[in-house]
């Protein structure tokens, strides 16, 4: 492509210049003045979420501290097709609250208020920007709980839960963020305030709430949610399961299952992941296992015993190598100390890394791992695999140092083959972590043009205007060209059956 | 089965049809919900050409059937692998089928502790009122690429599109179950089932009626035990209570034959979903509770208006299960905004109109 002239770019900085003085004059009749960034120096933390690999400098950055004033925020930027891009913590690892150059990042950082507890119904109101485990410490003296549990937990808010439809390590139990919610109050991209969903159990017409739940900020913008708490169960044990062999280890977690079992978590570390935590954290992990499992029961004393009891059978009967069962809740907190360091370990080995997150059929799990070995040869780089293997979530960390432009290169095709050796196996390029900008070549592997189109024309049903969040999570057709790579078909299109390596 | 299949090549030609004139098709399974919902309004489209079961991994907890698949069948296939749907959809009669468990998105006596039709779709492939068939979410349980357009036709009452196939979580058929009977009031039922949804104990389900409240337990074998002991009451034998709990999610129990011979009498049975903590309806008539308190069934002869309002005022909507006249409109009204985005979807997923139209709201 060739490059802009440069009386192209400087009219297109004095445009940005225009724009941006009558968005900051508009936005200033709505606004109190500290709640509102436009200068650089003042506008560079929300350069970027937690997928640090993409920055973009926003025209303006609001800061509201009432509906009243997102709804303004709204019906200002409504008025003058300005693009408001929703943001939370910033914790989100696909990029999907990275700035829009000509548009406004509505951060809603000051709505972190936990409106109302309710034991009776086991309910917590809170506002977005309430932190995920807030939620949970906040309702621990009654005994419950908030399930869904991302591993940025400490940090990571509701609104941006709601946005990715969040998962964590119970979700094959407790569901994922979708099942946890039952009500969301937000408004439209023209700023009209709406609510999804009720505290019953259904609300009447469509089921708004299952496109909203997931959707990365482009129908709404949400302020507040209802979200149903559960009993703390009274014992969590967990079992550390080694297996000379990844197929052994792939053949337990499908054993699990078929034995009628559900596991409160159920991941899976590989060597070379087991060997990164546990000089991390030394938490006793068995440095000659091909794979390791981590496999929890929870529930009330008898009903945890006789579950462990099950679950290391079938460990026992897989072929596991050495079984563990913690006996105590600090061992507990010990056998997952690793898992729950995955990432920084893989930080302490490597200069940079990049976090996949596709999800497989279960049983696919150490055909995925093999692959992944020999991905490591084509593409001359090492990965480190956690997976939650419970629900067939893959996270391998792609190990490369972002200095050498070559090794970037090498990661990103080792992602994109990872990426489509998950669809081809019949699975999605993301379990948990969204789209965001890091994905949108991928969608266009998963989905048809027909598909992407259903679903551009959903967003338009929400924001026929294409104000909120534009250019994630759906590709265009003219991208999609570019990337030049077919969609893997599934299901009823033709040839499913047909092997693809 | 492919894109060459007859039996969906015959489906996309009636809808490509219905375009081309501008008719509208009432797409039907089994028919046993053609009392639900509004009145239906063009051809027929029978769906149960498209049947079958193309998948299913008892190992991977997923089910993929298409439309046409008879419930029954499908609920038989996974009990071979000690293996159900753990939110009871309902049978109300022989011959119902996959695609009208979607459409209407109706669950049973479970569906408060075990979840909804909705929460157990990981995946559909659906034709448009464009005749594209179209395929999303997928066969995973962790799915978040793109929106999720498959979970969005549940309950659509097939307005948005005709569902193909769906792919369904399935869950192990749970080791104990235990069903305990109280004599109590209304009040004190609502009372005790808050109090015990705040316990770590597995009730699974609950129904209150004319005095009774029967609660079910479900789960490992030690946590029913316990959980029996702790909460009482008269255990009720397990060959009385596997057909009152059937009764209650098929609609076959007393309570709904009442209600069937009250209609003749000018009655209706409404349905009310409210919150669970919602007390005793100021409404006369009827009622059973179902849900832990989140789904009340009403036999009354009041104004709709009159019970839609007591339903708001408590934080939910009544909704007009079965009635000689559904006049006063089956599904409760939206606020501007949400029906407004209702009608964008519609338009964005059968610009023509070609299904089911009129079956949800008038003018979808």
């Amino acid at each position: 492509m060739n490059a802009p002239l440069p009386t192209a770019v400087a009219e297109d900085a004095a445009e940005r210049v225009q724009r941006q003085a009558d968005v900051v004059a508009a936005l200033g009749a709505v606004l109190p003045p500290h709640a509102l960034l436009w200068h650089r120096e003042d506008t560079v933390p929300y350069e970027c979420d937690g997928l640090t690999a993409y920055r973009e400098q926003p025209l303006v950055v609001a800061l509201p501290e009432t509906e009243s004033q997102v709804a303004a925020v709204l019906r200002v930027c409504h008025a003058l097709d300005v693009p408001v891009v929703a943001r939370g913590a910033g914790t989100g690892l696909s990029g999907g609250a990275l700035p829009h150059k000509r548009g406004v990042t509505l951060s809603l950082a000051k709505f972190n208020r936990i409106v109302r507890l309710d034991p009776k119904a086991r309910t917590a109101t809170v506002q977005c920007g309430v932190r995920n485990l807030a939620i949970s410490e906040a309702a621990a003296p009654l005994g419950l709980y908030y399930a869904p549990d991302p591993s940025s937990q400490i940090a990571c808010s509701i609104g941006g839960n709601i946005a990715e439809n969040s998962g964590g390590v119970h979700c094959l139990k407790y569901g994922l963020t979708l099942h946890n919610v039952l009500k969301v109050r937000g408004y439209t991209a023209a700023g009209e305030a709406v609510t999804f969903g009720s505290e019953a159990l259904d609300a009447p017409g469509y089921d708004l709430m299952s496109v909203l739940v997931g959707s990365e900020g482009m129908l709404a913008v949400i302020v507040e949610a209802t979200v149903r708490l559960i009993p703390k169960p009274q014992v969590a044990r967990c079992i550390m399961a080694s297996f000379d062999d990844i197929r052994k280890a792939g053949d337990a977690v499908a054993n699990v299952i078929a034995a009628g079992i559900i596991p409160a978590g159920l991941e899976m570390l590989d060597k070379p992941m087991a060997a990164a935590v546990e000089s991390f954290v030394h938490a006793g992990y068995d440095l000659e296992a091909a794979a390791i499992l981590l496999c929890e029961s929870d529930g009330n004393i008898e009903e945890v015993e006789e579950e462990i009891g099950r679950m290391a059978a079938v460990m026992e009967s897989s072929g596991a190598s050495r079984i563990e069962v913690s006996e105590n809740e600090a061992q507990r907190l010990r056998f997952w100390s690793g898992r729950k360091n995955a990432f920084p370990a893989s930080g302490r080995i490597s200069p940079d890394y990049m976090c996949m997150d596709s999800t497989i059929p279960r049983k696919r799990l150490a055909d995925m791992l093999l692959a992944i070995q020999k991905m490591e040869q084509t593409h001359a780089l090492r990965c480190v695999n956690v997976f939650h293997a419970g629900d067939g979530n893959l996270h391998p960390l792609i190990l490369f140092d972002a200095n050498d432009p070559d090794q970037l290169h090498r990661a990103e095709r080792f992602g994109a083959d990872i990426l489509e050796t998950s669809v081809a196996m019949g699975g999605t390029v993301t379990g948990e972590h969204g789209v965001g900008i890091e994905k949108l070549a991928s969608m266009c592997v998963q989905f048809s043009p027909a598909e992407r189109e259903q679903m551009l024309a959903l967003k338009r049903a929400f924001d026929p205007k294409g104000l909120l969040n534009p250019g994630k999570v759906i590709p265009t057709l003219v991208r999609c060209a570019e990337y030049g790579k077919m969609h893997v078909k599934r299901g009823l299109l033709p040839f499913a059956d047909l092997p693809r390596f | 089965m492919d894109a060459t299949d007859p039996a969906l090549l015959a489906l996309v030609d009636r809808v490509m049809q219905a375009r081309r004139e501008g008719s509208s098709l009432c797409l039907r399974g089994g028919g046993t919900k053609d009392f639900y919902g509004e009145a239906a309004q063009g051809d027929v489209l029978d769906t149960r050409a498209l049947h079958g079961t193309p998948s299913y991994e008892p190992t991977e907890l997923v089910v993929t059937t298409r439309c046409g698949t008879l419930l029954a069948e499908l609920e038989a296939l996974l009990a071979t692998q000690d293996q159900c749907l753990p939110f009871e959809p309902p049978h109300f009669a022989a011959g119902s089928t996959v695609g009208g468990m979607i459409a209407a998105g109706l669950s049973g006596p479970s569906r408060a502790s075990a979840g909804s039709v909705r929460d157990h779709v990981l995946g559909a492939t659906i034709l448009n009122g464009q005749g594209e068939v179209l395929s999303f979410g997928g066969q995973v349980i962790k799915n978040v690429a793109g929106y999720d357009l498959s979970r969005l036709m549940v309950g659509a009452m097939g307005t948005l599109g005709l569902v193909l196939e769906v792919s369904l979580k399935v869950l192990p058929v749970a080791r104990a179950t235990a069903t305990l009977r109280f004599a109590v009031d209304q009040a004190g039922a609502l009372t005790r089932l808050n109090e015990w949804g705040g316990l770590p104990i597995p009730l699974n389900a609950s129904a209150w009626w004319d005095g009774s409240l029967i609660v079910r337990l479900r789960g490992a074998e030690a946590a029913v035990k316990s959980a029996a002991l702790r909460l009482g009451g008269e255990l009720i034998d397990p060959s009385l209570a596997a057909p009152f709990w059937a009764g209650l999610r098929n609609h076959t129990d007393e309570f709904f034959d009442n209600a069937h011979a009250a209609l003749d009498a000018g009655a209706v049975l409404w349905r009310l979903g409210v919150p669970q903590t919602a007390p005793v309806l100021d409404l006369d008539g009827e009622t059973l509770i179902e849900w832990h308190g989140a789904q009340r069934w009403l036999i009354s002869t009041q104004p709709a208006a009159r019970i839609r309002a007591a339903a708001a005022e408590a934080g939910g909507h009544a909704m007009l299960f079965r009635a000689r006249s559904k006049e006063a409109g089956v599904f409760a009204p939206l606020a501007a905004p949400i029906d407004r985005i209702h009608r964008q979807l519609k338009q964005s997923f059968d610009p023509a109109g070609v299904f089911n139209r009129g079956r949800l709201y008038a003018g979808l």
